[in-house]
Formats: C-alpha cells, structure tokens, sequence
C-alpha cells in the first residue's frame, strides 16, 4: 500500500524558478539521461583528444623552433627549417578577403529574400543560395582555375591596378598571373555565401511582425523599418552566420589548394601568390617522411586549431557584447 | 535556442574542418591492413601494398593481369611514397613503394629488419613550357634550367638561352616558374637533376619532395602545374613523362653527361638506365641515382621507382607469393609498361634483379 502513497512522479521547481524539473523514479529515465549526458560529453572528450594528439604530434618541432616558428618566413622541408608565418598570414587575410566580400552580398540576399521578395521568387533564389552550399570543394576550385583566374587575369586585376588612386596602393601591385591571395579570396567568398545568408535569413524571418509594424506605424520608410528595426534584432543571429562563414574559410582546404599559388611569402599585394595553414597540411602531409617534417605539420595543424579557437572566442565575446547591448 | 543551435554548428564546422587533414593518415593505416577479400578461386593468401603514386597506373594493371593469370590478389594503395615507407616501417603492409629511395635512418626504423630496394620501371621529368612565339624544340642544358627555376634568368630571350637555341625565335618575355605545391616523387628527380647538374642549386634549394623554392608559383599535381602552364603565356614547368605525353605538352630537349640534347622517350630514358647500370658493382643495393646518367642517348631527368620488400620474410606463404609475383612483374610485367608510358628496365637489368630475389629470405627461420 505505501506505493499508493507515493505519487509515481514529481516535480518540483528548478533552480531559476521558469520551469520545473521532473524527477522520476523510472529506470528508462535514468538510462535515458545518462545515455545523452555521454552523448554530450563525447563532443568535448573529442576536442580535448585531437588537442593533446596534435600537440604531442607538433612537440619535436615546437622545441626545435620556438617562437620562431610563428614569425618566421622559411619553410624548407629539403634543410629542416620550418617558420608557418606566410600560412597564419594567408589563412588570415584570404578569410578576411572572403568575410569582406561574402557578408554584405549575403546580408543582401538575406533581407531581400526576408522582406522584399514575392513569395513565388522566395523559395527557388533561397533553394539556388543553399544549392552553392552543396557544390564540392574540388569543383570550386576546378571553376576557379578554369573561369574565375582567366578573368581576374585579363580583366578584373588590370582594371583594379589601373584605377586613379586605389591602383596605387600596395594592394594592387605587381603582375597579374592569376593564382593569387584575391582570387583564393573570392572563391572562398562564394563559398560561405550560403552559410552566412541561410542564416541571416533565417533570423530576419524570425523577426516578429509587430516589429515592422511598429516603426511603419512611426512613419518610418522601408529602408529605415529594415535598417533600424529589423536587421538590429536579428543581429546577433547574422553575426552567428558570419562566425559560421569564417569558421568555414579558415579550414577550407582544396578551392583554395588550387587558386592560391602556394608559395611561402608574406606581400601586401593581393595579387601576390601566397599560402594558407590547411593548404600545407594538404600538399606535404602525403608525402612527408621526415620526422621533423612530419612534426611541422602538426604544430601548423594545432596553430591552425588555436586561430579558429581565438577566432571564435572572439565572435562569441563580440555577439555577447551586442545582444547585451541590445538589451539594455 | 535558435543561437546555441549557430554556435553548435559553426564550432562544429571549425573543429571538422581543422581535424580533417591530419586525421587522414589514420583512416589510411585502417583500410590497408584489411585487404581484398580472397577469391573463392585461390583460398591464398592476399597481399597488400601501398605507396607513391607515379606507378599506380602500371602497377594496377600488374595486379590485374596478374590475378587473371594466378588468381593472386593484391591490394595496392597509391598513397604516396612517404606514406608507403611509414607503413612498411610499421609492417602494416607487405611491401611498399617508392619513387625516391629510403635514406638510411628511414630504413633503420624499420620495424621488420633489412629492407631491400627493386626498381620496377623508370620514370621521367619533362620540362614543359608555354611561349607562343617558341615553334621549334627548345633546347636547354642542366645549369641554365637550373638558373631558371632559381630565378636568375627571367626573359625567354636570355643570352644563354639563345646561345643553345639558334635559329629559334625567342620573345623578349618574362619567364614564369611553375612548380609543384605537393610533397612529390617528380619533384624529388628534378630537384636531385638539378642538384647534380647545378652547384647554385645544390647549395641552394637542393634536393627534396618539397623544396624552398626561390621563385614562381606552386601547383597542385602534374596536372596543377600543367593547367598553369597552359593557361599563361611565358610559363615553365615540369611534369612527370607520363601525363606530359598524354596531353601532348611541349617538352624541352635537355643536354645530356654525352653533350646531345635528348628529346623525353620511353627508348632514351631506358638508354640513362642502361647507362648508369653498366658503372654500378655487383654489391649493389640499387639505391641509386640515375640523372645525368652517361651514354649519347640517354634522357638525363630519369629514375627509377622502386618496390620496398623486407629481405626477412616473417609470414612464409605472403613471402613466397610476393617473390613469385616480383619475378612476374620484372620479366612478363616490363612488357606492358611502354604502353602507358613507363620506361621498362634495360633487359640486362631485369636479369640481375630476378637472380637477386633469390636474397629474399622466406620463412620463419632467419
């Protein structure tokens, strides 16, 4: 008789006091719970593995090079020295050219698709974004070798060295051959279009209603309900996207393989060869034999780890800040 | 919830996209210690390799003729030469391939004893260029190729380069280096060329699978480096023979030890060999070089590539199968590699090498 007494299932409220936690005597719940509770902590357990494997892996070389291997600009597999500084510098500034190019387009797309496009056009252009999305690396890079440097040879890159006062500056120096930290740049700006616009459509669509229909009601026009109203609510979630985007660009390994002329060299000048973190992993891994070499390799896999690592600190510190803002 | 859901998926992104080039090398040890299931037709053991790329295509033919004819199965994997000396060095395959011979530390790591060296074929660097004004062959000896990919001739019309090609209308253009940006065997011989031929070379870039390279731009694969090269005017390269001759590239005639310039064919790489052969000892362990080999018809870029084989044979029925399938593939086998474009051994040599099988040691006992 005491089982009728106590009640099969209780609940009582958690500790933020919103909702309620439900403690139940079922021997399925507690399968359930600690089934999913490994579940999540295989994520971490993951992330902390290839960490100290990466770092044991780049330990030889971190010793032998130091510091040095971060700002140093020779890499010569045949002698045994190795400096990854024109890799950090090209992952960096080719995703930077990407996130440049890439954000305002897809915002673009994003609000137009959101708030101006009829509801026949809406779903095919958003269905043709995603589709980019699904298009592989290799046939990225495959277009680019074969559509996208022609043009930027012949036209595109005369046309930006002969402006009146831009032409001038560092930026577009040089000759123009067509393998290059623009055209790896490009290519990786029409790669995370998609992301970046997917998501921002997405939290633009979530916008409630009313607010739009709070600033028409101020008299505000279009552009101004857009621009005050809607794009600042959704603007933590377009920043996610971007982070999406830019997670996307540093790792991107084969486009860019195939565009960026992979040579060791820091130029300010866009039109200049250079190399990125995961196209080196990617060309020397294969058939890397020395110990040292091997060992290089790595320790460029773990800076590239730790630089998206940063990089998403930082995103995350930077949409804390905004939603924080937005609040108060 | 919406914006957890973004996070999730953008550190996700990143940590894939970040994880995925290393960890390839331990999906590779996976796959090749399984092999090919046996046939019902044999009940034998099978054999698996793995190793450089640039044989791939003959060797796959190798073991498809070579099953048809014995039913014997081999499993190849064309993973690159480094990554078929760290896996025979392990012992996780039964023999391993490469286009640049092991260095004694590589082989001192070995896992399973002395590692013997058999060349199979010859391979060869093709210097491919894209001027338009250029109609007829183009001539170069080693030192002035040498000066140009260290980047100290830069116009097409360089007096050394005129001085070996009169009569040849050379344009006043900018000379554009093309290399290649992967860890490669093709890379290794021109380089190893370039270091024989060249003193500013061998004490500058030297030799390697991957190089510093002072000037141009990098390429990924024959075909990297080729579609650079056709693309823009002024261009130079190299590419292995094979895949030059296929998409019928120019190539340049290099000056050879005998002081003629050699066109690249299957007859004139056999001829370096033949060449370098005659000055080797008997003692020989065959880690040899063959650039600039001697003789009036001998292409100078040339090497072999080699099958990697453990002289101790711990498993004796593998041990047996693989000596007996060597010995196929140096006599029968060289048959059928002029066709896709691999140089076979100079008879001579076959000869040599089939009685040196005779040192592989099969059984337990050792």
């Amino acid at each position: 008789m005491s089982d009728a007494t106590r009640p099969l299932v209780t609940a009582r409220p958690d500790e933020s006091g919103l909702g309620a936690r439900i403690d139940g005597s079922a021997v399925g719940d507690t399968i359930y719970r600690w089934t999913t509770t490994a579940f999540a902590l295989c994520v971490p357990l993951l992330l902390v593995f290839i960490a100290m494997e990466v770092a044991a892996a780049a330990w030889p070389a971190v010793r032998s090079f130091g510091f040095g291997f971060l700002t140093s600009s020779n890499w010569d597999p045949a002698n045994g020295s190795f400096g990854a500084a024109p890799a950090i510098y090209g992952t960096i500034v080719s995703s930077v050219i990407a996130l440049v190019i890439a954000t305002p387009l897809a915002l673009g797309v994003a609000v137009f698709l959101s708030e101006f496009a009829p509801s026949w056009l809406r779903q095919p252009v958003a269905f043709l974004v995603d589709l980019l999305a699904a298009i592989p690396s290799v046939v990225y890079g495959l277009w680019g070798i074969f559509v996208l440097q022609p043009l930027l040879r012949e036209y595109v890159m005369p046309f930006l060295a002969g402006l009146p006062v831009v032409g001038r500056s560092p930026l577009f120096q040089g000759p123009a051959y067509g393998p290059s930290m623009l055209s790896a740049g490009l290519i990786l700006a029409i790669m995370i279009l998609p992301f970046i616009s997917a998501v921002s459509r997405e939290v633009l669509m979530a916008v409630p209603r009313s607010q739009r229909e709070a600033a028409l009601a101020l008299g505000a026009t279009k552009w101004e309900t857009i621009a005050d109203a809607v794009v600042p609510y959704a603007r933590s979630g377009i920043i996610g996207g971007v982070i999406l985007g830019l997670g996307r660009a540093l790792g991107e390994t084969m486009a860019v393989t195939m565009l960026i002329g992979n040579v060791h060299q820091i130029s300010a000048s866009l039109f200049a060869p250079g190399y990125t973190m995961a196209s080196l992993i990617a060309n020397e891994f294969a058939e890397a034999t020395g110990d040292l070499h091997l060992s290089a390799l790595m320790a460029v896999g773990g800076v590239l780890f730790a630089v998206t690592l940063i990089v998403n600190a930082l995103a995350r510190w930077l949409v804390w800040r905004v939603s924080r803002e937005a609040r108060a | 919830m919406t914006r957890t859901t973004l996070w999730t998926l953008a550190i996700a992104g990143v940590v894939s996209s970040v994880a995925c080039a290393p960890g390839e090398s331990s999906s590779r040890s996976d796959t090749s210690a399984g092999g090919a299931p046996a046939t019902a037709t044999t009940g034998g053991v099978d054999l698996t390799g793995a190793g450089a790329t640039f044989p791939q295509p003959l060797y796959s033919k190798w073991f498809s003729d070579y099953a048809a004819k014995t039913g014997i199965r081999i499993n190849y994997q064309s993973i690159g030469s480094g990554g078929g000396i760290r896996q025979l060095q392990e012992g996780t395959v039964d023999f391993g391939a490469s286009d640049a011979p092991m260095t004694d530390e590589e082989m001192a790591k070995a896992k399973g004893g002395p590692i013997l060296h058999f060349p199979t074929v010859l391979g060869a660097v093709v210097i491919t260029y894209n001027v338009p004004e250029i109609t007829q062959p183009l001539n170069l000896d080693g030192p002035t190729i040498g000066d140009i990919f260290l980047g100290k001739i830069t116009k097409w019309n360089d007096a050394r380069i005129a001085a070996q090609n009169s009569g040849v209308s050379l344009p006043a253009r900018d000379i554009l280096v093309v290399h290649r940006s992967d860890g490669s065997g093709t890379t290794y011989i021109f380089s190893d060329y370039l270091t024989a031929v060249s003193p500013a070379w061998a004490s500058g870039p030297g030799t390697g699978k991957d190089l510093k390279w002072p000037v141009g731009l990098g390429g990924k694969g024959n075909e990297g480096v080729a579609g650079q090269v056709k693309q823009t005017p002024g261009t130079v390269g190299y590419v292995e023979l094979a895949y030059a001759n296929q998409n019928k590239l120019p190539v340049v005639r290099v000056k050879n030890a005998a002081g003629s310039y050699v066109a690249p064919t299957i007859e004139s790489i056999t001829a370096a060999a033949a060449g370098a052969v005659e000055k080797l000892p008997p003692t020989t362990d065959y880690r040899v070089s063959i650039v600039n080999a001697p003789g009036a018809d001998a292409y100078p870029i040339s090497s072999f590539t080699w099958l990697l084989v453990y002289e101790r044979q711990a498993d004796a029925t593998k041990g047996k199968k693989l000596v007996d399938f060597m010995r196929w593939a140096l006599t029968e086998g060289e048959a059928s590699a002029a066709a896709l474009d691999y140089a076979p051994l100079p008879a001579s040599l076959g000869a040599r090498l089939v009685e040196r099988l005779a040192s592989i040691q099969v059984g337990t006992a050792s």
